[in-house]
């Protein structure tokens, strides 16, 4: 599923327009507000799924090669941490859904879990 | 090259600042970046990249100040983070997933799970720790380049 197709389906509002590759296939998702779990988890090239809306979540996304970051309930992070996404090629999008809401409609439309084989 | 001559092909040390979450994940960034343009292997540098994000995040937490040290090997990725700090009392427990003493606001940031040090090891081929207790701790990690 394309990102720009994810951000329909979960109502998502781009906080990074023109960042990253917005054509780029996206099979895989994780959810978590631990990045330590997503360093320990996730494999890589899944969208990321989460309510923590800081500088850290962009670094895991980068250092984890990630294919980008959804924040759920709202969030909005503050603009050093778009500054550094755009820096780092990270797509950034946010939705009023929380977690279970937003993962429950990507699992519906197919997105699969991440796991780190 | 020599084959066979273990070789120092690039070096640079970073200084990380305990307490400076702002900052934290820029050092495993521009590390990154460097081994990127060196042409390492993408998978070893994934790999290498949580080692040191999570070794990074560690001193922000726990420690007041250190250095990372890359060397770049003909025959593997070494990584050095000396720190000056509280230092580890019992280094069996702390390698065990789960175990942790972070504080609300190191779990506030999303770190702090007790998974930092068991997933640096995962993540490297070769991998030892030092640590006095209210000196400081030293890590020595590498992936190695086939």
């Amino acid at each position: 599923m394309r990102l720009s197709s994810i951000a329909k389906v979960l109502e998502a509002d781009w906080l990074s327009d023109g960042v990253g590759p917005l054509d780029l296939e996206i099979a895989t998702c994780f959810a978590a507000d631990l990045m330590s779990e997503v360093l320990a988890f996730c494999a890589p090239g899944a969208l990321l799924v989460t309510g923590l809306a800081n500088i850290q979540a962009v670094h895991t996304a980068n250092l984890a090669e990630l294919a980008g970051i959804i924040f759920i309930n709202e969030k909005r992070p503050p603009q050093a941490v778009l500054d550094a996404a755009r820096e780092q090629d990270v797509p950034l999008l946010t939705t009023a859904l929380t977690m279970f809401d937003a993962c429950g409609r990507l699992y519906e439309h197919g997105i699969q879990p991440a796991r780190k084989g | 090259m020599t084959a066979g001559v273990d070789e120092l092909l690039y070096t640079e040390s970073f200084t990380i600042h305990g307490n400076d979450y702002d900052r934290g994940g820029e050092v495993s960034a521009r590390v990154k970046s460097i081994l990127k343009e060196l042409g390492i292997d993408p998978l070893l540098i994934r790999r290498l990249s949580i080692a040191n994000f999570e070794a990074e995040m560690n001193v922000i937490m726990y420690a007041q100040e250190a250095t990372l040290v890359l060397e770049v090997r003909t025959d593997a990725v070494c990584i050095t983070v000396a720190d000056r700090g509280q230092g580890i009392p019992d280094i069996e427990l702390a390698m065990q997933p789960g175990y942790s003493t972070a504080t609300p606001e190191m779990r506030a940031r999303g770190f702090g799970a007790g998974l930092g040090l068991p997933n640096i090891k995962k993540n490297s081929d070769r991998f030892s720790i030092e640590s006095k207790p209210g000196a400081g701790t030293t890590l020595r990690y590498a992936v190695v380049l086939s």
